[in-house]
């Protein structure tokens, strides 16, 4: 598998704005999500929706030339997944450690950036709740029909 | 306008640490997310590392699945740490000095290994996280993501919430 050699630079350029960006919205910081959860402070509102625009207008204006991406010849497409029970069934789940924890996977790695140690606890946590999921259905499917995504 | 309509005060009650800082950063986050895409036309969430890098570890089927992105998953989780510790140089302490630039929230331990577990079954069943769903899926005005949203974020203020009710500080 050959990549185009920019491919992993844009990652990292990508990956370092992203990460900023998520240190600067405090986002990173386990107590302003409690917060927010909470109705202390609504700031958080802005991260979702400004995020949600900039990106939703790149996906859009992108993805109505038609074209391909330069570093991987993939059309530009949106993000759309099929709806099932299990979207209601793994939010719900998630909005449970979201709201005990006040931490996602995006921010937890932006928070082990910021200096914050004790994250290691959630990252921890999240990889044993990754693989167990992985285990209960990798049995329930035995054939690989699932679909990668991108999330 | 909206403060005449919630009157004088209400900014300042709901946003008690102004809109800037989120509203700069949210930006930020969008714009990582879009220059990602721009280049390679994927639409990178967080989450999926979980998964993707299990598969260096384990040969189960779920993780194999990711095998192929699994290296570029590493490399965008470590930007991502890498990036937001360039904010804590700048903004936490001292500009550009090492030592006391670091914060640390006062989340009980418990709470961030147990939320953890269930961050990662619920985002990984739930097919993304605040990321994969709140920013791409969102921005693409997908159905699915803004229901999974929806439900992520009305069980979370509900969890906080009781949390907060039995009293479990911090």
């Amino acid at each position: 598998m050959s990549r185009h050699p920019l491919f992993m630079p844009l990652i990292v350029v990508g990956g370092l704005i992203f990460g900023f960006g998520l240190g600067f919205s405090h986002m990173a910081r386990p107590e302003v999500v409690i917060d927010f959860l909470t109705f202390e402070d609504f700031g958080l509102l802005f991260v979702m929706f400004g995020g949600s625009i900039v990106a939703g207008l790149a996906f859009w204006s992108l993805s109505s030339t038609g074209g391909s991406a330069p570093l991987t010849g993939r059309p530009y497409g949106r993000r759309l997944k099929s709806f099932d029970r299990n979207v209601l069934l793994g939010g719900s789940v998630f909005g449970v450690g979201w709201g005990l924890s006040g931490i996602c996977p995006g921010a937890a790695y932006a928070s082990l950036g910021v200096g914050n140690w004790p994250i290691l606890y959630a990252l921890a946590g999240m990889f044993v709740g990754a693989y167990l999921q992985g285990v209960w259905r990798s049995e329930s499917s035995t054939t690989g029909s699932a679909v990668p995504s991108d999330d | 306008m909206i403060t005449d309509f919630l009157g004088s005060g209400a900014i300042e009650t709901l946003f008690p640490n102004g809109i800037s800082r989120y509203a700069i950063g949210g930006l930020l986050v969008g714009l990582g997310t879009a220059v990602i895409y721009l280049g390679t036309a994927i639409t990178a969430g967080a989450s999926t590392f979980l998964e993707s890098t299990l598969s260096y570890v384990s040969d189960r089927s779920r993780f194999q699945q990711y095998r192929a992105s699994r290296d570029w998953r590493v490399v965008f989780t470590v930007s991502i740490i890498a990036g937001a510790g360039v904010y804590a140089l700048i903004y936490q302490g001292e500009p550009w000095a090492l030592a006391g630039s670091a914060w640390i929230t006062e989340v009980a331990p418990w709470r961030l290994f147990v939320g953890g577990i269930f961050v990662g079954i619920g985002t990984r069943i739930g097919k993304g996280c605040t990321s994969g769903h709140g920013i791409c899926g969102v921005g693409s005005v997908s159905r699915t993501s803004l229901v999974g949203v929806a439900t992520f974020l009305v069980v979370a203020i509900i969890t906080a919430n009781i949390v907060a009710a039995v009293g479990v500080t911090p």
